[in-house]
């Protein structure tokens, strides 16, 4: 049985091939070959949106939305495919509810800056939960300050997995959003979104959801998850930073006042009076991150040929495999052991700091996260300094996790040495 | 009494003794192991306001002044962070508040792995050094 998963799995899914594509893998750190497990963090990026990006500037550099002449035109042509590339990739229902930002920080930003200057008044609640990444907590917390509103936290269990129970007690009367993330970085957890969503709608309270990790991994069709606001960042899928989306319903998009001002967000202007284009012009200030946007089409392109369903099929084999394995360390506890979760593995060494394992994984070629990962109140509900973080992507390989395991096991024996 | 050797003639000794070690993670060993032979701090000592917070360690720093020579005592929440203050006790302790200030500490350069510890890297070397150096300025103004 596992004889033929393995060579079903090879048939669709030539991950020595696939390698091939990114050209950052070939390289060494520290004298070792490299092994990136830090794709939380940013992914590698393959040479199809290399490409994408050194054609745009060998042949297409113009800017968008203004010229008349063909270059100008050519190149807007191809950035709004690229909206509709990701119109496409996520479900959206419109071109125009997609707009481009700098990523998933500046997306929910935006929502906190239009959404609360418009919706939220004294004493009105937002709901976020305990494993939330910073940029889902701080714009809310300060938009609370601002508007002397109240920050609520879904509590999790010590598994990594969300009190549904408690979520629908913190729905109240007073709840104006639920802003919560699809797929914990620090955990892994995939949350139930599709659910959540559902019962925040139940209350006519509209939910923004976190999607900077959930992207790169599985299937995500806004429609069906009937999010409100969907984010994400271009970086972790394969493509540049700098680029990220907000998606907005389109209901929400017109009643959301603008968020920032400028070039190419208007129809006319004079001193007396401005008239504003419709979205997603209207909340794209200035001349936009161009590259960025054509490199994430190219890297959604590149995911769809590959096939998100065998992406996901393989980052679960690796992530069930890196478990079995991990497990059998001693004192190595694994932080976040949801039903559901995407291929990412925290975990602490008892005795150890985390930072001390990072180090010496480092000086032995292989790239993980340590610390708190910008999840501070979640790291402290498990009263611990913060995790060691191994993030797969599809271009990584067992035999890499079987580098990673030993080297764990060096690095442990190495700090225990007398 | 042994005559105390100069910042930069331990400067050298360290540069020596890391150089006998190839690989980075024998490298990064070493300076575990020079944590490990730090004296324990006190835990009275270990108070917020001595604490170097950095991202993710935390390093206690306390100092005294003695007969015009600076001592320095530590202790960190990880091994990593602990061998850069212990290297950096090595270095700085027993000297004057002058000597301290003055010291050019271009050594961890030439150890060969600056860029792993001149960061902004929790409880970075960065940090400990300004708190040496701030400790010796103000031992300097009181005197």
């Amino acid at each position: 049985m596992t004889l033929i998963t393995e060579i079903e799995t090879t048939t669709l899914f030539d991950v020595r091939k696939i390698r091939k594509d990114f050209p950052i893998l070939l390289r060494t750190v520290n004298g070792k070959p490299l092994i990136y497990f830090d794709n939380g963090a940013t992914t590698q990026k393959p040479k199809q949106v290399i490409d994408a990006i050194v054609k745009y500037y060998t042949e297409q550099n113009a800017n968008i939305h203004r010229g008349v002449h063909s270059m100008s035109q050519d190149i807007t042509f191809e950035y709004e495919n690229a909206r509709v590339t990701v119109q496409k990739y996520i479900g959206a229902k419109h071109e125009h509810e997609i707009i481009f930002t700098r990523g998933t920080t500046e997306s929910i930003n935006f929502v906190a800056t239009a959404f609360g200057k418009e919706f939220i008044n004294a004493g009105d609640e937002i709901l976020v939960s305990e494993m939330e990444h910073h940029s889902n907590i701080l714009p809310w917390q300060q938009l609370c300050v601002e508007k002397n509103a109240v920050l609520k936290v879904i509590p999790i269990t010590d598994s990594g997995e969300l009190r549904m129970d408690e979520y629908k007690k913190l729905l109240s009367a007073k709840t104006k959003l639920v802003a919560i993330v699809h797929v914990s970085n620090t955990l892994g957890t995939v949350n139930p979104v599709k659910e959540i969503v559902s019962i925040a709608h139940s209350k006519n309270i509209p939910v923004l959801v976190d999607g900077a990790q959930s992207i790169p991994h599985i299937k995500v069709d806004v429609q069906d998850l009937d999010a409100d606001f969907y984010c994400f960042s271009g970086h972790k899928v394969y493509a540049p930073t700098g680029v990220g989306i907000l998606y907005g319903k389109e209901g929400w998009l017109k009643k959301l006042p603008n968020y920032q001002v400028g070039g190419g967000t208007i129809r006319t202007v004079s001193f007396d009076e401005t008239v504003y284009a419709e979205s997603p012009l209207r909340f794209e200030a200035g001349t936009p991150n161009i590259e960025g946007g054509i490199g994430l089409a190219a890297a959604l392109d590149y995911i769809s040929a590959l096939g998100l369903e065998n992406i996901t099929a393989y980052e679960h084999e690796l992530l069930v495999y890196a478990t079995e394995k991990l497990s059998v360390i001693d004192n190595l506890r694994i932080i976040g052991t949801a039903k559901e979760k995407a291929s990412v593995i925290s975990f602490v060494v008892d005795g150890i700091h985390p930072l001390d394992i990072g180090m010496l994984l480092d000086a032995q070629g292989i790239a993980v996260r340590t610390g708190h990962h910008c999840t501070q109140p979640l790291v402290a509900h498990y009263q611990i300094p913060g995790t060691v973080r191994a993030s797969f992507s599809f271009y990584n390989t067992k035999e890499e996790i079987d580098v990673f395991v030993n080297a764990i096991v060096k690095s442990i024996k190495r700090i225990n040495k007398k | 009494m042994t005559e105390m050797k100069t910042i930069e003639g331990t400067e050298q000794e360290l540069v020596e003794d890391f150089a006998m070690f190839e690989d980075l993670f024998d490298k990064f060993g070493f300076l575990i192991d020079l944590g490990k032979n730090l004296k324990p701090l006190d835990d009275a000592l270990k108070t917020d306001n001595r604490m170097i917070k950095g991202c993710q360690a935390h390093v206690w720093l306390y100092s005294e002044l003695k007969d015009g020579i600076i001592i320095f005592d530590a202790d960190a929440n990880a091994d990593y962070a602990k061998g850069l203050v212990a290297m950096m006790i090595h270095v700085l302790s027993g000297h004057t508040p002058d000597e301290i200030i003055n010291a050019p500490l271009n050594f961890i350069e030439r150890i060969g792995f600056k860029s792993m510890l001149s960061m902004k890297r929790a409880g970075g070397l960065e940090s400990i050094i300004k708190q040496m150096k701030l400790d010796a300025v103000v031992y300097k103004a009181k005197a």
